[in-house]
């Protein structure tokens, strides 16, 4: 058991975390775009 | 008769002892329903490959043949995302976008897991073994075969176990977690239109921003957006049809009994195989624990508070996570119905554990 190897990759996990974090957070700003771009008008012309 | 006592007296205990774990999985998968689609070719192949001198396997054997062509490449478990990806509608997620954040939170068990693995085994398996949080089997045997893991057989065995074991872990992690009263939060649902061409640019739009952020994951992703393009696009309504019923039904008997050629007695029957059992369960665990604290760490900011369950869907389990935390919250309190929500979380879960296993690959690859 090699506990410096666990402190070692701590630093992988907070990259990571971070990662997701940010590329989901992409993902969420874009469908919302998407979304917004491509909702159908309600009330168009009678 | 010489024959036949010779292949007797070359039975050892190993391979009696895979006999039986072999029939514990198609026990598992036949009386109890767990994954059943995949436990129970493994199993049976798990009884193939430990037979003495079994023709399955070796250079010329068939299973290997498979295992070269389908799994060594990584074709089989790529091949099965078209069919998962021609599954998943992504309509509650698209329609509550926000929720996504949680599939995010709850990939905490996979880098927990790779720190605390670490400790135990080389980095290569120590990332593969902490994918098995991801509850997601392609997921696991493509990280696992790329970073060239020693221990294949068993992580993909945990992998698709965990999967089936979803009911069993996740409640009590839950209920440890929050109190009665959060669990009893309703939420509501305001269903909202999303538009085909959304749907359809969707599937495109993440495969290139995950191919940007993490390469490494492009197959991944792309295989599992390219089953969603099928079914959203509206013109290939039989290759959707076809992709989630016969194409992802052929890949798995297929993977199943492949699977078993890393089941040999001498590979599987190993101390670690015990210790990579009990760190799955870890990064499983924490995976849960991930989203529902993410959840009630969110509410201290909101006015409107969520369930915090819902943070627990965030895993890939699907759609098994968020129907089992939808029965929970039905259990508290029986209007209380959150199964938009966690389906939402749930196939967000789906997305962010490949990102997280295409990380885990620009990492160590």
């Amino acid at each position: 058991m090699n506990f410096s190897n666990f402190v070692h990759h701590l630093t992988y996990m907070g990259q990571g975390m971070l990662t997701i974090f940010i590329v989901i957070g992409i993902i969420i700003c874009v469908v919302y775009l998407l979304n917004k771009l491509t909702s159908e008008k309600k009330g168009g012309d009678q | 008769m010489e024959a036949i006592l010779q292949n007797l007296s070359a039975i050892s205990w190993q391979q009696v002892v895979m006999w039986i774990i072999g029939g514990i999985l198609i026990f598992l998968a036949i009386k109890k329903d767990m994954e059943p689609t995949l436990l129970l070719p493994m199993g049976f192949g798990a009884i193939l490959v430990n037979l003495p001198f079994s023709g399955a396997i070796g250079v010329d054997g068939a299973l290997t043949t498979l295992y070269n062509a389908g799994i060594a490449n990584e074709l089989f478990p790529l091949i099965l995302f078209i069919g998962i990806g021609a599954m998943i509608d992504f309509g509650p997620l698209l329609a509550n976008p926000k929720l996504m954040i949680f599939g995010a939170a709850a990939q905490f068990g996979i880098f927990f897991t790779l720190c605390f693995a670490s400790m135990f085994f080389q980095t290569n398996d120590a990332a593969s073994i902490a994918i098995i949080g991801a509850a997601d089997g392609p997921t696991s045997i493509v990280v696992a075969q790329k970073l060239q893991s020693n221990y294949i057989g068993a992580i993909m065995v945990a992998a698709y176990s965990y999967m089936a074991l979803v009911p069993i872990i996740q409640p009590p992690v839950i209920k440890l977690l929050t109190t009665k009263k959060e669990r009893k939060i309703r939420m509501e649902y305001a269903p909202k239109e999303v538009s085909k061409l959304t749907k359809i640019l969707f599937p495109i739009v993440i495969t290139l921003i995950a191919g940007i952020t993490a390469p490494a994951s492009v197959a991944l992703v792309g295989f599992l957006m390219f089953g969603n393009l099928i079914r959203e696009c509206g013109v290939l309504n039989s290759l959707s049809e076809t992709a989630q019923k016969v194409l992802a039904n052929l890949v798995t008997i297929f993977l199943g009994i492949t699977i078993a050629t890393q089941m040999q007695a001498e590979n599987f029957l190993r101390a670690e195989t015990l210790l990579i059992l009990a760190l799955g369960l870890l990064a499983f665990i924490f995976d849960t624990a991930g989203g529902v604290l993410f959840a009630k760490f969110i509410n201290l900011f909101l006015k409107k508070k969520m369930n915090p369950m819902i943070g627990a869907a965030g895993i890939s389990a699907f759609p098994m996570s968020g129907r089992v935390i939808h029965k929970m919250g039905l259990k508290e309190d029986p209007q209380n119905f959150l199964l938009m929500h966690t389906i939402a979380v749930n196939v967000s879960g789906q997305i962010a554990s490949v990102i997280a296993g295409g990380l885990i690959l620009n990492f160590f690859l």
